[in-house]
């Protein structure tokens, strides 16, 4: 608390603080009225359909190479893939992940899919950031309703990295929202102003005061100037993105969740092997992952990232050098607090049998499960949440166990 | 200067110029459905149209002919100029977009254009449509406005910046000719997408195999290559003339379209049910259906509503808009006089968030933005601050396009930039703007639906600036 207020007294000074007295009052009670636990939680929402067999390369499989054709990467070569356990590798654009799982820091998962089991990027979306079994039939995201069992419902804990948060984390508890990139804030005399005129305003008048009580630790999470030259529009680097998302998670007072949505996954055509365009969006996920990591500092020991995606691939390429809509894929847990080191998967194989109607990579495990695991064993959240209100009819996806170091 | 004059340029048009809401207030209604026609063009600065998009489509083939050459020679240069030139197409087109928004006297029919642009998303994102974007919207949308829906998804679906898009135009049958030499394939994507986003909903009733089969359905349709296929191996196959039996006649194909019957898979096909024919006009067949489904006129008529009229609308009003829908054959000028009509869409209450571009625009139009003497600059800024603010035309992170409901643009750091941006166009007014003459904006541009809250805020304020940066925060001005 002291390290804080030292810096919002900072920023004070910098606005000129007998105007802005009257603008912090309401915000620091809301805010910080208690103290969270120490864990931090991140999503990484990969929107767009990842090709899980190009993430997590089955390549011991004796048909993987066959089924692959073209997208088949290699274990020699000038981009090798990364062997994991002999069977399961990591694509040759995640270098940094490869280092986290020789560290004992992540888990790759493959053959898991949300419940949803038809090809709508929109629809599978919908599933995945709810929590239910179909689509549109919850309103608000899992994630949300998982913050009051956390301890962390009372506003400020849970952070977006976007302008307005995902459904993933819409719903009835507080979350705020940032990015790196943006128009010049305006001085806290004016933003008194514009307050008292929303008064009337529900909507406006949240949203700003859930802005203005991250401000201050925005602006130390801006203290990177490289930050600034991330605009919406660029978006081959997602660096500043994690990276700030570390440093607002890496406070003693800040956000204990954040979620970052990351597109640029569906491949249709010319997806690449070991390097082509799925692999240039892996490696900015990697450096991401890796900046994130960084920016934690002491807090990645006490930190879990998962990454999931609404739905894998087509096994086989399609008619265009690419992949189409399928059904099971990969998904990853990682960082300091993980039990890692191995990969999970209930493998039948790439034959034609095994596939889901013959040319999907099917789905036989259900990733409510891996967040239930998380959420039960790294943010505490008791059983009766999370088969209650977090994750509504999910009997049949057991919480996972052993997921988190001890 | 009435409520309803200031609902029909604010929450259907794009907010008010000088004057607008007292002209529009005479009849709100006529004011709106005279505007129900054929969109205005945006032209280049000088004043000339721009290419089209077969043409802009030869520049992107024949650079893509000279690549592998400018590659061999080692020019980084020579290629680095070309997607400069390709990125200034595009800001040249978008500019002239934006500044037909600020001053428009059609604001509704731009409205219109921007709504149906978006139900039919193609996206900047992807690189390879990026030059082709302003042509697709000049060319595919907006003669369409006030014309059938069969028409604009016609033409939607046969502009080579969607079958870019969309991946159609390397979607080759496996067993015709093209695919059997050159080991290609079916892409799927454009046949879901044309269901699921553009025509019947994803309720609207297909399968996995309704998907491939309109994927197959539509193999060859593809782009006019001109030269530019004659190099490759399999170039003159892929090439392959129309025979007799295959050459569309359809005027209602994009220019840049071309259909290759080598690519097309072979056979009739089964498609929701009903058997369609081979060769081209089978998918045209299908497109028909497509628009003339119930299911259709229930998507178009709820998203119609969202948009227009609320975030959650009366289902009479959607009911209503999808009567008029099939009623019409489609009729897009009809659905858009209906939801003038409509009672729910003149409720005076807070409205709907403005997205970004809205708002932005709406900022603009009230300052009677750009001057001329500096409009380069001004539009580049407003463009700057769309990008900022996260949401930019034609450049949706996926072909859903952007998101239409209020939460999506009020997050905490949207709101937060919306004020900043508000506070930062105010920040260098000319000398002789004064706080009488910023209330007297208010009045001009809000009418009746001014709060007082923001009457009196704006007369407190320390100086003008402050008191047009608080009238474009406020809730009134945020929403529509």
């Amino acid at each position: 608390m002291d390290m804080f207020r030292a810096s919002r007294r900072s920023l004070l000074q910098g606005l000129g603080a007998t105007t802005a007295l009257c603008l912090w009052d309401a915000p620091l009670k809301f805010a910080f009225a208690s103290v969270p636990g120490d864990r931090r939680l991140v999503v990484v929402i990969l929107r767009g359909a990842v090709d899980g067999l190009a993430a997590v390369p089955p390549h011991g499989d004796k048909d993987y190479a066959a089924t692959r054709g073209a997208l088949a990467l290699t274990i020699d070569g000038t981009a090798p893939l990364h062997d994991l356990d002999g069977l399961f590798g990591l694509h040759p654009a995640l270098a940094n992940l490869k280092s986290m799982y020789d560290a004992k820091e992540l888990i790759a998962f493959q053959n898991i899919c949300s419940p949803y089991r038809d090809r709508s990027h929109f629809e599978g979306q919908n599933v995945l950031e709810t929590g239910s079994v179909k689509p549109h039939v919850i309103s608000d995201g899992w994630l949300n309703r998982a913050l009051t069992p956390m301890g962390l419902g009372d506003g400020g804990h849970a952070l977006a990295v976007a302008q307005t948060p995902p459904l993933l984390l819409t719903g009835p508890a507080r979350a705020t929202s940032w990015m790196p990139a943006s128009l010049p804030t305006p001085d806290a005399a004016f933003l008194a102003r514009v307050k008292l005129l929303y008064a009337q305003d529900a909507v406006l008048s949240r949203s700003l005061e859930d802005a203005l009580s991250l401000q201050s630790a925005a602006m130390i999470a801006s203290d990177d100037p490289s930050d600034k030259k991330m605009g919406p529009g660029n978006a081959a680097n997602l660096t500043p993105l994690f990276a700030g998302a570390g440093r607002l998670l890496s406070g003693n007072d800040g956000p204990r969740v954040a979620v970052l949505d990351i597109s640029g996954w569906d491949t249709h055509i010319n997806e690449g092997a070991a390097d082509g365009a799925l692999a240039r969006r892996l490696a900015a996920l990697d450096a991401g992952l890796d900046a994130l990591k960084t920016a934690l500092g002491p807090a990645w020991s006490k930190t879990a990232i998962v990454m999931a995606t609404e739905f894998g691939r087509t096994a086989r390429p399609n008619g265009s050098g690419g992949t189409d809509h399928g059904t099971g894929g990969a998904s990853f847990l990682l960082g300091g607090a993980v039990a890692g080191g191995h990969v999970r998967a209930e493998w039948t194989g790439l034959s034609s049998a095994a596939l889901q109607d013959g040319r999907d990579q099917p789905a036989r495990s259900d990733l409510r499960s891996l967040f239930k695991g998380v959420l039960a064993d790294h943010m505490g959240v008791p059983a009766s949440a999370l088969n209650g209100t977090v994750f509504p009819d999910s009997a049949n996806a057991p919480t996972m166990t052993g997921l988190i170091r001890a | 200067m009435s409520l309803e004059g200031s609902l029909a340029v604010n929450r259907f048009g794009l907010g008010a110029r000088p004057g607008e809401v007292a002209r529009a207030s005479e009849n709100p209604k006529a004011w709106l459905t005279g505007q129900i026609a054929p969109a205005d063009q945006p032209l280049a600065a000088d004043g000339t149209p721009f290419k089209s998009g077969a043409a802009l489509v030869g520049d992107l083939l024949a650079y893509r002919r000279q690549r592998q050459a400018m590659k061999q020679a080692n020019d980084p240069d020579q290629i680095k100029g070309f997607f400069k030139q390709q990125r200034q197409v595009l800001v040249d087109e978008m500019s002239a977009r934006f500044d037909l928004g600020f001053t428009s006297a059609r604001p509704f029919s731009e409205r219109l254009v921007w709504f149906w642009g978006n139900h039919f998303t193609i996206s900047t994102q992807n690189a390879g449509t990026a030059s082709l974007a302003g042509a697709y919207e000049r060319e595919a949308i907006r003669p369409f406005i006030a014309g059938k829906f069969e028409d604009m998804l016609l033409a939607v679906a046969t502009h080579p910046a969607m079958l870019i898009y969309l991946n159609n135009a390397q979607s080759i049958g496996p067993d015709s000719r093209a695919g059997q030499m050159a080991k290609r394939g079916l892409n799927e994507n454009f046949g879901r997408e044309l269901m699921e986003l553009y025509s019947l909903g994803v309720n609207g009733g297909y399968s996995q195999a309704d998907v491939i089969a309109l994927a197959r359905l539509l193999t060859g349709w593809s782009i006019d290559a001109g030269g530019a296929a004659n190099a490759g191996p399999f170039a003159r196959l892929l090439q392959a003339r129309f025979t007799k039996d295959d050459a569309p006649a359809d005027p209602g194909l994009s220019s840049g379209f071309r259909y290759f019957p080598n690519r097309h898979e072979p056979g009739t096909v089964n498609l929701r049910g009903k058997t369609y024919p081979d060769g081209f006009s089978g998918g045209r067949q299908a497109i028909h259906d497509l628009a003339h489904d119930p299911a259709t006129a229930h998507f178009i008529a709820t998203k119609f509503a969202v948009h227009f009229i609320a975030d959650t609308p009366p289902p009479a009003s959607v009911a209503r808009l999808e009567k008029t829908f099939r009623d019409t054959g489609g009729d897009l000028g009809a659905l858009a006089a209906a939801v003038v009509e409509d009672p729910a869409a003149w409720t005076p209450g807070p409205g709907k968030m403005r997205a970004p571009v809205e708002y932005i625009t709406a900022a603009y139009r009230l300052l009677d933005l750009p001057q001329r003497q500096n409009a380069e600059r001004q539009i580049q800024a407003a463009m700057q601050a769309c990008r900022l603010m996260g949401q930019f035309p034609m450049a949706a992170p996926s072909p859903k396009g952007w998101p239409d409901q209020s939460q999506d643009w009020s997050g905490a750091d949207a709101v937060l930039s919306r004020i900043a941006f508000a506070r930062q166009l105010s920040s260098r007014l000319p000398q002789n703007f004064t706080i009488a003459k910023v209330t007297q904006l208010a009045d001009g541009a809000l009418g009746p639906r001014l709060e007082a809250a923001t009457r009196s805020a704006m007369a407190g304020a320390g100086d003008a600036g402050e008191a047009l940066a608080l009238l474009i925060s406020s809730p009134e001005f945020q929403r529509r």
